[in-house]
């Protein structure tokens, strides 16, 4: 290098960091690493960036939720905006941990549907809990529905349910003839019930997301509930899989503010540039995970043929089951959670 | 009396003491700071609530099933793991002791071998073999021994597969310490005296060996209470042990106190296995220190 070039480099860097420091415009952004962080940081955080100027530091936590806890505790917060799942932001915000979304400085917010927010977050990605079958077992016509998965006479071959009652219980709801749309609040002990007739049926119950996805590039499950982002990489090495969106659990993770975060209202502003239709729309060039803010699919940026590969998009959405968190972070479903291990273990 | 004796010492038995103190010292402080504050902070944690002082977390013992189920299996899969230790472990011992030359160090290193591969590398290579589809039941169902492959992991059957060959060094290695240090003279004498190879071995050879049994053994228990990987990756969600309600209660109940709790009693359980077995042969012993 010359060292002209190097006076350059060195005075545009310096330059960088003096605007940086002086507008002050940056925030610490938190997600769950991994592949989805970096496709997230293509797909939104550099748009968002050459958008508003505002600079993005990262940190990632596979389980944000002691973090919260911990920075809240101290009152001296380092992060600023996390992605976590919905669950976390609701009842952190409960418990005053959160801040509160300022909702009229945020238009592209405020205009998405009502359930995909609330007072302290809103839906940024979707995902899905599919049904995905092996094609060598079942040829192509495959199980459709969770009651074909709970039928082992027509469809016999080992099955593998997460080991978590979040969307497993969804799907034994459906199962036992429950419509999507009745499905919340949930009859838990009719769910529990449910499971314990497929329970001898399952050969595992897993606990990570690689899991799954081994389970079904193996061989070793037929049948298998798991995020239809791992089906579908599983599928792009060439195995023998498919899945179907049909009665689907939709999930979503959320953007929420820590309480007294550091960088408080430009936070706010990034959040309101990475809601934005234009910028979600992005999400499905990087993952195949679905935008938050619905509004993406009429920008015209997602192709149709893209459109009917996302979880989320109108006609896969449409068969699908949207997730409750709020049920989910509820007495309810708390006690869900603690009556989950013993049904596993016994 | 004791204050008399530390009258006495001379001068440059007290330097002495001094010099040993010294050079303990950093060894104390990171024992003291990593190892005794971490526990002392821990127990102190697992009586804490939301509100102060409470013995909530210690009354889910008796409220929640799964706690008791949970300690069950461990204690169980610790024990069968143990027991299948021993038995492949002391043949091991017993051929590297006796044998002669080179031989001694090639069973040994085949024994430590495996030792040198990440716990991780090994359970996803039992993975690779025990599953549907898996090198054993591809290989069972080919040879024409079985038509439908054997359930042999996700259950309880792999974790302790799994766990059995990550711990069996820690049965090998005091066996064969202890059997090194038997004098053959022994067994001589009681072949001069009449007794046949099975008999020397039992009355002679066998109780000798004992302390390295239970040192062995002792070892193995207390190091499968504590094992997370292989349940995790080869129980298929059935094999809850201890390690694993830790974890879910951080999960669950956000308390740091509740996974506190657990660990709390696992501990002082722990600590009852090593009392009882130093019972039988000395503390030092088990630790392979004497």
């Amino acid at each position: 290098m010359t060292s002209k070039l190097k006076f350059t480099a060195a005075t545009s860097l310096t330059l960088c960091l003096g605007v940086g420091w002086l507008h002050a415009a940056e925030i610490t952004f938190v997600s769950q690493g991994g592949a989805y962080q970096e496709a997230q940081t293509k797909a939104i955080l550099d748009p968002v960036t050459e958008k508003t100027g505002i600079v993005v530091k990262q940190d990632s936590s596979p389980d944000a939720w002691p973090v919260i806890r911990t920075q809240t505790a101290t009152g001296k917060p380092i992060w600023d905006v996390i992605d976590t799942p919905t669950k976390d932001c609701m009842r952190g915000g409960e418990q005053g941990m959160i801040e509160k979304l300022d909702l009229a400085a945020m238009p592209s917010v405020a205009a998405m549907p009502a359930e995909l927010r609330n007072d302290y977050s809103v839906a940024y990605e979707f995902y899905s809990s599919v049904l995905a079958y092996n094609k060598d077992a079942y040829g192509e016509n495959g199980p459709q529905s969770w009651a074909d998965f709970w039928d082992v006479e027509k469809f016999p071959g080992t099955r593998a349910l997460r080991n978590h009652p979040l969307a497993t219980l969804e799907a034994a709801l459906m199962a036992d003839g429950v419509a999507p749309a009745d499905i919340y609040p949930m009859d838990v002990d009719r769910a529990f019930k449910k499971l314990e007739e497929i329970k001898p049926h399952i050969s595992v119950w897993w606990t990570s997301g690689a899991q799954s996805a081994q389970l079904l590039a193996d061989g070793e499950a037929d049948m298998v509930m798991a995020w239809n982002g791992r089906v579908s990489a599983v599928m792009a090495e060439g195995a023998p899989v498919d899945f179907t969106y049909n009665q689907g659990i939709l999930q979503y993770t959320s953007l929420c503010v820590l309480k007294g975060a550091p960088n408080l209202e430009t936070a706010m502003k990034f959040i309101e540039a990475a809601m934005s239709p234009e910028i979600q729309a992005n999400f499905p060039e990087y993952i195949d995970y679905g935008p938050g803010n619905p509004a993406a699919y009429e920008t015209g940026k997602i192709s149709a043929e893209r459109a009917a590969q996302m979880p989320n998009s109108p006609e896969n959405a449409a068969k699908q089951v949207l997730n409750s968190a709020a049920w989910w972070s509820s007495p309810e479903g708390e006690a869900a959670q603690e009556r989950w291990a013993a049904f596993v273990q016994q | 009396m004791t204050k008399n004796v530390t009258n006495f010492l001379s001068p440059e038995e007290r330097r002495e003491r001094r010099m040993i103190l010294l050079l303990l010292a950093p060894a104390l402080a990171v024992v003291g700071l990593l190892l005794i504050g971490p526990l002392i902070w821990m127990g102190w944690q697992s009586f804490q609530g939301p509100d102060g002082f409470t013995l909530d977390h210690y009354a889910r013992f008796l409220s929640d099933t799964v706690y008791l189920s949970s300690f069950v299996q461990t204690f169980r899969i610790a024990f069968v793991v143990t027991i299948a230790a021993l038995l492949l472990g002391y043949p091991i011992a017993y051929v590297a002791a006796k044998s002669q030359g080179i031989w001694p160090p090639i069973i040994l290193g085949m024994v430590l071998l495996p030792f040198w591969t990440s716990v991780l590398v090994r359970a996803y290579a039992w993975l690779i073999l025990l599953q549907r589809r898996g090198l054993v039941n591809t290989m069972l169902i080919e040879t024409g021994v079985i038509d439908k492959p054997l359930i042999l992991v996700n259950n309880e059957f792999g974790t302790v597969m799994a766990t059995l060959h990550i711990l069996l060094p820690f049965m090998v290695l005091p066996l064969y310490a202890t059997m090194k240090k038997i004098p053959a003279e022994l067994e001589m004498a009681g072949a001069s005296l009449g007794g046949g190879g099975w008999l020397v071995f039992r009355s002679v050879f066998l109780p000798l060996s004992l302390p390295g049994v239970i040192a062995g053994s002792v070892l193995v228990f207390v190091l499968t209470l504590g094992f997370y990987i292989t349940p995790e990756l080869l129980g298929g969600g059935r094999t809850f042990l201890v390690s694993m309600l830790v974890s879910r209660n951080i999960e669950l109940y956000n308390e740091w106190g509740a996974a506190s709790s657990i660990s709390m009693v696992l501990l002082l359980l722990v600590f009852l296995i090593f009392r009882l077995a130093s019972m039988l042969i000395p503390f030092e012993r088990i630790m392979g220190t004497r």
